[in-house]
């Protein structure tokens, strides 16, 4: 029977653990590391030095984008800007942000393991995400400039007759390289997840969190050798005339598209899934209650990523050539177990102690911006309104309503578990601060974007000088985006301040799950010691006795099961 | 959930609270139908076709469901955050499932969603459907401009960026548009017909358009096509039939005929070279 109150079992003691000290220190440590901790460490720093320099992008397009005949950038410079600004933003930054630095952190952790389960594997993920990075931006340092065909590079406009420059082979080169890492980082999570738990951690035992990493990999798998395979295709389609994806030589454009979204879409949640963890797990303790339907919700999950493989044509609406109503109708269903998900999340909060620390107020910012941009979204899924909206800046701003959720989302992440990762806490005053001046910048930036994309402002534009009247509109969402950057530079500056400043102590959230178990930051192997796992809570049914999660039709505080007789 | 203060005492406190309920829904509801077509726009606008008149309503219906969905969260969200705020350390109750309300909240929107796709197709098979008509556009693009020619016609309007190439259809008549493209892929849109469409190399995209307003409408490429793509614009120019017609005849003469000739050709072949069918199409979707 449940009996949280057992003493924890020891599993390993201090001076047994190998520690670190044996092996190299400083930089050579770093380069060497295999510690999942350090490597999701050198993730998260790499991802958000990303999201500074997608950022920047964004910043520069915003102020080109100010006047309606705006020359701080050519159009030429123009193409190139959105172009890395999205490919930075989506395979540089929200991918690894997600499952490289907060999963390679906090999964192993979560199930009580002592590492990934490929360690060395692991090193070379990152290894592989850094030189892509460093490849793909590389192109703005060759002739010709960087990539230039929007991050989703459509045929032909890709051939190397359109784009002949070595900025869009760098690209590639560039994307199949992060590709590869986040195709070794899903195979290193699902082996992790299935075979290290620790004993007593079912798979309904196993926090959100990590149930929603297990099905980002897994979707990860079943992706990205798509992309990599298209990759391979274009490669070949520019440099060794294959002609794969040209008419002329009996090729078909249309099947690159096919095959980018068939990773593309997929990718989408593999984006969003572990956001949506991130955002579980933070509203679940912020309210001191278990995740509402905790079932219900991996369902609405696992429904998520099956549907998900199967609406790739919906970005394909209007090319004239895709089964309209089959793909209507799956992207429609999505919002059946995505909405699943928006209940969950306040029946969490509902009768709980809501607690606003900055971690909860950017998770509750994620709800509200995230349920703008999924409402959004299902009109884009009905093909008459996909025509109408399809390449405006509508779009635009349906899914700048969800990135900015995500990184709502991302940054409560960083405020929640940083201090697991450092020992130290951020300082929850100008926390406070980055949160409404995020949450409010984000807003003032897509509002005027969804009126522009149905006042007609089609996107990737650089020049609107047939409709000067737009300027006013453009005005306020670039300030909107003004205020995201000052939020940005409060973070930078929360992190200078805190430096060490506020020990955290090993569980300063009140946490439920194993993580909050162990010391900030974790041995070398991570624990110590671990407690019984009878839940998915196993770190709050350790600490407190007799609060454990009610059954339905419990509504009072639990009745303790008497105690078995001693039989005499 | 709420629980009332009192047991509700029988029949009547029922039937009470039922006709109060009753009142509060049919309200706004009724309040909604006398205002009649004061539905708002919810940002988008009619149009000039027909079919952007199904696509606005279609909007609007979409917008009414999301607009209540998303009041209704919102609300939900705010009242947990406010009401149930930290104030002190009591462990509140850690109840976690209530299937009712989770069968709820999964049938609902799944009816919901059904709705709103059976409202799509109605509005989806009127505008992919091609009904016969003998005004017929050939819709050719380039970078960076577009190539307007009139099968069985002289007629030939071309155009590169800002010299905005006109086409010229006329009003109340059924226009089928067979829309091409040379190089890379670039887009039909034209705001006013609330619709866009690819034009992609080696497929002939159809659609028929139904005007029914006349008028200029500005349209743009809006699909990236390399440097010049923010400048590729083009204009419809819906007129009324008798001056359709003389617009046409103003090609009857030898040197129009010529470039029209020229013109068609390379179009013609183009599209022979580059649709190994014939462009399918499907009950549904194409
Ligand atoms: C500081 C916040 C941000 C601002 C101000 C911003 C601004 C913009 C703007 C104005 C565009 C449209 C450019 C055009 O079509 O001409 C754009 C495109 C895009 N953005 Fe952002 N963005 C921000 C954050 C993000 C984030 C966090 C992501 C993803 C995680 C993202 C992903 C994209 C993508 C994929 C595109 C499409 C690029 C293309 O058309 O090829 N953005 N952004
Ligand atoms: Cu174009």
């Amino acid at each position: 029977m449940t009996d949280v109150l057992n003493p924890p079992v020891h599993i390993e003691s201090p001076d047994h653990g190998h520690d670190e000290h044996h092996g190299p220190t400083g930089i050579l440590k770093w380069i060497t590391t295999t510690d999942h901790k350090i490597i999701g460490l050198s993730y998260t720093v790499t991802a958000v030095i990303m999201l500074v320099i997608g950022g920047a992008f964004a910043e520069i397009i915003r102020a080109q984008l100010a006047s309606p005949n705006g020359n701080l950038v050519s159009l030429a410079q123009y193409n190139e800007l959105f172009t890395m600004h999205g490919s930075v933003m989506i395979y540089l930054f929200a991918g690894p942000f997600a499952f490289g630095a907060l999963a390679n952190i906090i999964v192993p952790i979560q199930i009580g393991a002592p590492d990934m389960a490929f360690p060395r594997l692991n090193a070379l993920s990152y290894w592989l995400y850094l030189t892509g990075a460093i490849t793909m931006l590389s192109g703005f340092f060759v002739s010709g400039g960087a990539a230039n065909f929007g991050w989703v590079a459509y045929a032909p406009l890709s051939n190397s007759i359109n784009t002949p420059g070595a900025g869009a082979d760098l690209w590639i080169g560039g994307l199949l390289l992060t590709g590869f890492s986040a195709i070794f980082t899903g195979v290193n999570l699902c082996a992790t997840i299935f075979y290290l738990r620790a004993p007593g951690m079912t798979m309904f035992r196993m926090p959100i969190f990590t149930w929603n990493m297990l099905v980002t990999a897994i979707l990860i798998l079943l992706a990205f050798p798509v992309l990599t395979a298209g990759l391979v295709m274009l490669y070949c389609d520019r440099h060794f005339g294959t002609h794969i994806f040209s008419v002329a030589g009996g090729g078909v454009p249309v099947l690159w598209q096919h095959l980018f979204w068939f990773w593309g879409h997929p990718e989408v949640y593999i984006l969003a899934l572990p956001f949506f963890g991130m955002v579980t797990e933070i509203i679940a303790v912020f309210s001191r209650k278990p995740v509402f339907g905790y079932k219900g919700m991996i369902f609405a999950t696992l429904s998520i990523a099956a549907l998900s493989l199967g609406v790739w044509a919906h970005h394909m609406f209007t090319t004239g050539v895709v089964l309209l109503p089959f793909f209507s109708i799956m992207s429609l269903l999505i919002a059946v177990p995505t909405g699943i998900k928006m209940f969950n999340w306040i029946g969490t909060m509902w009768r709980g102690q809501v607690w606003f620390s900055t971690a909860m107020l950017m998770a509750l910012g994620f709800l509200f911006t995230f349920l703008i941009g999924g409402l959004t979204g299902i009109y884009l899924a009905s093909p008459p309104l996909d025509f109408f909206t399809h390449d405006t800046y509508f779009v635009v701003a349906h899914f700048h309503s969800v990135v900015m959720a995500l990184v709502l989302a991302g940054m409560a992440g960083l405020y929640y578990w940083g201090p697991k990762i450092t020992g130290y806490l951020l300082n929850e005053a100008i926390g406070k601060w980055q949160f409404w001046t995020l949450f409010i910048g984000s807003q003032v930036f897509t509002f005027p974007l969804y009126i522009l994309g149905l006042e007609g402002m089609p996107r990737r534009v650089a020049v609107y000088a047939h409709d000067a009247q737009w300027k006013a509109l453009n005005d306020l969402s670039t300030l909107g985006a003004v205020i995201i950057g000052v939020s940005t530079i409060l973070f930078v500056v929360n992190v200078v301040v805190s430096w060490k400043k506020y020990p955290a102590g090993d569980n300063p959230w009140d946490g439920h799950t194993l993580e909050w178990f162990t010391t900030s930051p974790p041995p070398h192997h991570n624990f110590y010691r671990l407690p019984q796992i009878r839940s998915e809570r196993p770190t709050w049914d350790y600490n407190h006795p007799g609060h454990q999660a009610l059954h339905h039709g419990q509504h009072d505080e639990p009745s303790q099961p008497a105690p078995e007789a001693p039989v005499s | 959930m709420l629980t009332p203060a009192l047991p509700p005492q029988g029949a009547t406190v029922r039937a009470r609270r039922w006709r109060r309920l009753r009142r509060a829904v049919a309200l706004p509801l009724a309040a909604l139908a006398l205002s009649g077509c004061t539905v708002p726009s919810f940002g988008a606008s009619p149009g000039a076709t027909s079919s952007s008149k199904s696509v606005y309503h279609l909007w609007q219906g979409f917008s009414i469901g999301a607009a209540v969905i998303g009041a209704l969260v919102v609300a939900l969200i705010l009242y947990a955050v406010l009401r149930y705020r930290r104030k002190g350390d009591r462990i509140p109750a850690q109840s976690q499932y209530h299937l009712p309300l989770e069968v709820l909240y999964t049938v609902v929107p799944i009816l919901i969603v059904f709705g709103l796709f059976a409202a799509t197709l109605v509005v989806e098979n009127k505008e992919v459907s091609n009904p016969k008509t003998n005004v017929v556009v050939d819709v050719n693009a380039f970078q960076w401009g577009w190539k307007f020619t009139y099968p069985g016609t002289n007629a030939l309007v071309y155009g590169q960026t800002t010299q905005n190439p006109e086409m010229v259809i006329p009003v109340n008549t059924n226009v089928r548009i067979n829309l091409s493209s040379s190089d890379v892929i670039h887009g039909f849109y034209v705001k006013a017909f609330n619709f866009s469409r690819y034009a992609l190399p080696g497929v002939l995209n159809q659609f028929t358009i139904r005007a029914q307003n006349t008028g200029t409408y500005f349209g743009q490429c809006t699909q990236l096509c390399g440097l010049y793509h923010s400048l590729m614009w083009f204009r419809v120019k819906v007129v009324s039939q008798s001056d359709y017609a003389s617009w046409i005849a103003t090609f009857n003469n030898p040197t129009a005929e010529a470039a029209a000739k020229a013109a068609s050709k390379t179009t013609s072949q183009q599209t022979a070279s580059l649709v190994p069918s014939k462009p399918s199409s499907t009950k549904f979707g194409r």
